[in-house]
C-alpha cells in the first residue's frame, strides 16, 4: 500500500518516485545485512503461507491430518452461506467506500476552509479512528439496543419510530456500515485534506481573477486536482470494507441468522466449528480473490502515478 | 466435533455445572465396570507422594468457574497438604474453548487436570492418545454406568464426573400457572392453548432470547428425548446418514416447526431479537413471562438475581405433537481429565485431586459452590436435603422414566450453524422446512469433517 499512500502527495513528488526505476547501482552494504529480515519473513510468513496450501487439502483436527485432495474446496464453494456472504461483502465494501469518499471529501472541504476551531474539529473527526474497533462495536451495540439503548430512548421521547438497528434482518448490515463509516471517516478526511492543501493557491487566485464562483472553484479545481487523494481513499476503504470482520463480529456476529454475514465471518465460523482444513481452504480462496482484485488495482494506480 | 456444542458450553459458563442423571435408563450400559478400565495399575493413586507437589487446574475463564476451581483447590489442599493446586482460569467459552483445549493437548501444554464436557466433545479430543486412562482408580465403581459411556472410548475410561446432570425443557412460572388455573401440558396443542390463555391475561406466553444466540436451540435440542421416544434408533440412523433420519422429516422436523409457530402466532416477547438469557430469566422469575424453553442449569442465575423467586420456577418437558412421546431431555455432567503430558509425582497428585473431588469432602464443596441442577452421576455424591423446584421436577421425570439423554451423548454430529438457522426460523426470516433442510446440509459438512463413513 505504500505506493497508494504516496498518491496523495502533490505532483512535484512524482519525480522522486520515478527514481526507483533507475538501474541499480552497487550497494554500500553487504548482502548479508539482509539475512535477519529474510529469516523472519521466511519463518513467520512464507512457511505458514505454504503450509496453509497443504493444510487446505487435508481434514485437520489439530491431532492429525488426512489428505483429502480438493474436498475442502468443493465443500467451501458449495456452502449455502457462501453466495450470501459474497453478496454482503461487496454490498458492504461498496457502500462504506462510497460514503467515506463523499462524506470525507465534504468534511475535508469544510475543514480546510476558514472555520472557527478548525484544529479542534479536525481532531474530533479523527478521534474515532484511534478507538479500538471492538470497543466501538460494543458501545454501539448498547447505544442502539432496540429496547434499552440510548438512541431509541431519545427517538421514542420525540415520538419517532424506534427501529431494531442490529436486530432487524433488513437493517443490520446497513447499521454496521453506518458505524464503520463513523469510525473510518477520519482517515478519509485526513487524506482528502492533505490532497486539498497540496493544491497550489495560484490556481485559485487565477480563477478568482477570471470571476469564478466558489462552487466553480470546487468543481473545476479542487475535485480534479484531489483525484490522487480520492483514488487512495477509494482503494483503502474498499479493501478495508471487503475484508472487514471485527466490527461485524462485535455487533451482530453475522446475525440475525445470516443476514449480516460476510466472507470473513463465514470463514471464521468454520474455524470456530473446528473445521480447520475447510477454513484454511476458505482462506486460500479469499487470498486468491483479494489478489485478483488488488493486482489490477495497483497496476492501475501505478500507471496513473506516471501520468501525473 | 461440535456435537455437544455451544448449548452446553454456554450454559456451563453461565450457570455452573452439570451432571448426570443416575437413573437414566435409555442408553448404554455396555461399557460398565471392568471393560472400561484399562489403566496402568503401577501408577495409580495408591502410591504416596515423597515431595511437595504443585499441579495446575484448567477452568473456564468466567468468574463462576474460577471461583469453583478455587474452592476445589482450597478444599483439596486441606485434605492433602503436600499438594498445592493452582488455578489456570483461561479457557474461553464456546467453540474457542474447544480449540484452546485441543491446541493445548496437541502441543503437550495442557494443565495437569482440566474440566471439560463429556460426550461428543470429549470424543473429539482423541482421548486414547491425549488422556491418562483412569479406569483402575478406586472410585470408578461408584460412577453411574450411563455416565461411563460418555467419558470412555473402546480402549479406556478417562474422566471423573464433576457437577450434576441437568435437563432441557420449558422453565415455567408456577405462580402464573396457578393464577390462571393452567396444568402442565403434555402435548404441543395443550402448550399452545395454555400460551393463548397466558397471552389473554397480558403476560408474555413464550420467552425467546436471541441476544444470546445459543438459547435459540432449545426447541430442537431440548426435545431430542421426544424424537428418541418416537423412534429409538433415530440417533444411530442419523449418524449413519440414513435418509429416514433427517431434520427435514418427522419426528425431528417438529422442533423447527414449533420454533416457527411460536413466532407466527405472536406468542413471543416483543424484544425476543435482543433480549439476553439473564434478563429473560428475570422476567420469568418476576412473572412478566410465563414459559421459557431453557436448560435447567441456568437456574443458578435466578438464585443470584431473584433469590426469593427461585422456587416459583419449575420445569416440564417440551411437549411433542403426540403426547405419548413427550420426555424430558437430560444432559450428562462434565468431567475432570488428566492429560498424558502429566507424569511422575504430578500424575500421582492429579489422580489424588480427581479422586478427592468425588469424595464426601469434595461432594460437600460441589454442593456448596455449584448449584445442583439434577442428580449426581457418582453414588458418593448426594444432593443436599433441600433442592429447588427445578431440580425436584427434573428428578421426578427421571424417576418416572419420562426422560432421555440429549443427542450429543448419542451421536458425534452437530452442525455448527444450528443456532443461526433457528434464529432465522424463529424470527420469520425463513420457514421451518427451509431451516431444517439447511441444517441437514450443515450436518453433512460436520460429518464429512469428522470423516464418518457413509457421508461422502
Amino acid at each position: 500500500m505504500t505506493t497508494t499512500t504516496t498518491q496523495a502527495l502533490p505532483p512535484a513528488s512524482a519525480g522522486l518516485l520515478r527514481q526507483r526505476y533507475r538501474p541499480r547501482t552497487r550497494s554500500a552494504y553487504p548482502m548479508w545485512f539482509f539475512l535477519p529480515a529474510v529469516a523472519l519473513y521466511v519463518v513467520f510468513f512464507a512457511i505458514p503461507t505454504f503450509a496453509s496450501f497443504y493444510f487446505s487439502l487435508t481434514r485437520w483436527t489439530l491431532f492429525d491430518t488426512t489428505f483429502i485432495g480438493f474436498g475442502n474446496f468443493v465443500a467451501f464453494l458449495q456452502d449455502p452461506q457462501l453466495i450470501n456472504g459474497f453478496v454482503h461483502t461487496f454490498e458492504y465494501g461498496f457502500v462504506t467506500s462510497a460514503a467515506k469518499v463523499v462524506l470525507g471529501f465534504l468534511l475535508a472541504l469544510f475543514l480546510t476552509g476558514p472555520v472557527i476551531a478548525r484544529g479542534y474539529l479536525r481532531a474530533v473527526i479523527f478521534f474515532p479512528v484511534l478507538v479500538s474497533t471492538i470497543g466501538v462495536g460494543i458501545v454501539f451495540k448498547n447505544l442502539l439496543d432496540p429496547f434499552h439503548g440510548m438512541v431509541n430512548a431519545l427517538l421514542g421521547a420525540v415520538g419517532l419510530p424506534q427501529p431494531g438497528w442490529f436486530t432487524d434482518p433488513n437493517m443490520a448490515l446497513w447499521t454496521i456500515a453506518g458505524v464503520d463509516v463513523w469510525k473510518g471517516i477520519g482517515i478519509a478526511t485526513l487524506i482528502f485534506m492533505a490532497g486539498i492543501v497540496a493544491i497550489p493557491q495560484e490556481y485559485y487566485e487565477a480563477a478568482r481573477m477570471d470571476g469564478a464562483s466558489s462552487w466553480r472553484l470546487v468543481r473545476t479545481i479542487t475535485i480534479p486536482l484531489s483525484r490522487p487523494a480520492m483514488a487512495t481513499v477509494v482503494i483503502l476503504s474498499l479493501i478495508g470494507g471487503l475484508r472487514s470482520f471485527d466490527i461485524i463480529w462485535a455487533t451482530t456476529g453475522g446475525g440475525p441468522g445470516f443476514t449480516s454475514d460476510v466472507i470473513a465471518s463465514v470463514i471464521y465460523k468454520e474455524y470456530q466449528a473446528g473445521f480447520f482444513g475447510l477454513s484454511t481452504a476458505g482462506n486460500v480462496v479469499l487470498f486468491i480473490v483479494v489478489t485478483a482484485v488488488m493486482v489490477p488495482v495497483s497496476w492501475l494506480l501505478n500507471r496513473k502515478q506516471v501520468d501525473l | 466435533m461440535k456435537l455437544a456444542p455451544r448449548i452446553t458450553r454456554s450454559a456451563l459458563a453461565v450457570g455452573g455445572v452439570a451432571v448426570l442423571i443416575a437413573s437414566l435408563t435409555g442408553c448404554s450400559g455396555g461399557l460398565g465396570g471392568g471393560s472400561a478400565s484399562t489403566g496402568d495399575k503401577s501408577v495409580t493413586s495408591n502410591s504416596d507422594l515423597q515431595h511437595d507437589t504443585t499441579i495446575t487446574l484448567l477452568t473456564g475463564n468466567d468468574p463462576a468457574s474460577i471461583a469453583q476451581g478455587k474452592a476445589y483447590a482450597d478444599g483439596f489442599h486441606k485434605a492433602e497438604p503436600k499438594v498445592t493446586v493452582k488455578i489456570d482460569g483461561s479457557k474461553p467459552a464456546g467453540g474457542d474453548g474447544d480449540n484452546y483445549v485441543k491446541t493445548k493437548l496437541s502441543t503437550g501444554d495442557m494443565d495437569d487436570v482440566f474440566l471439560y464436557n463429556s460426550g461428543s466433545l470429549f470424543q473429539a479430543l482423541d482421548p486414547d492418545k491425549t488422556l491418562q486412562p483412569l479406569g483402575n482408580e478406586p472410585w470408578v465403581e461408584d460412577v453411574d454406568a450411563n455416565f461411563k459411556t460418555t467419558v470412555s472410548t473402546s480402549k479406556g475410561f478417562y474422566g471423573a464426573p464433576v457437577g450434576t446432570s441437568f435437563a432441557g425443557g420449558v422453565l415455567y412460572n408456577k405462580k402464573v400457572y396457578a393464577k390462571l388455573g393452567l396444568s402442565v401440558p403434555t402435548t404441543w396443542a395443550q402448550f399452545l392453548a395454555n400460551s393463548k390463555k397466558i397471552k389473554a391475561a397480558g403476560i408474555t406466553p413464550v420467552l425467546q432470547t436471541y441476544g444470546d444466540t445459543w438459547t435459540a436451540q432449545l426447541f430442537v435440542l431440548g426435545s431430542f428425548a421426544n424424537i428418541s421416544a418416537a423412534d429409538s434408533s433415530w440417533a444411530k440412523q442419523y449418524t449413519a446418514n440414513d435418509a429416514s433420519a433427517k431434520y427435514a422429516k418427522q419426528p425431528a422436523l417438529e422442533g423447527f416447526q414449533h420454533t416457527q409457530q411460536v413466532h407466527d402466532l405472536g406468542l413471543l416477547n416483543k424484544d425476543y431479537a435482543a433480549l439476553t438469557n439473564v434478563n429473560g430469566l428475570k422476567e420469568l422469575a418476576e412473572g412478566k413471562a410465563a414459559q421459557y424453553p431453557m436448560l435447567g442449569v441456568v437456574i443458578s442465575n435466578v438464585q443470584q438475581s431473584n433469590p426469593d423467586q427461585v422456587n416459583d420456577i419449575g420445569i416440564f418437558p417440551l411437549p411433542a405433537d403426540n403426547g405419548a412421546d413427550t420426555r424430558l431431555t437430560v444432559w450428562e455432567p462434565g468431567a475432570a481429565y488428566i492429560p498424558t503430558s502429566t507424569t511422575g509425582d504430578k500424575l500421582i497428585a492429579a489422580k489424588k485431586f480427581v479422586a478427592w473431588m468425588n469424595s464426601s469432602a469434595g461432594c460437600a464443596v460441589q454442593n456448596k459452590v455449584v448449584a445442583p441442577s439434577g442428580p449426581y452421576s457418582i453414588s458418593t455424591c448426594k444432593l443436599p436435603s433441600t433442592v429447588n423446584t427445578v431440580v425436584s421436577d427434573t428428578q421426578q421425570y427421571v424417576q418416572q422414566g419420562k426422560a432421555g439423554v440429549a443427542l450429543e451423548f448419542l451421536s458425534a454430529i452437530k452442525g455448527p450453524n444450528l443456532e443461526k438457522i433457528l434464529i432465522q426460523v424463529g424470527s420469520g426470516i425463513s420457514t421451518a422446512a427451509q431451516g431444517a433442510a439447511l441444517y441437514d446440509e450443515d450436518v453433512k459438512k460436520q460429518a464429512q469433517q469428522l470423516g464418518l463413513s457413509g457421508w461422502n
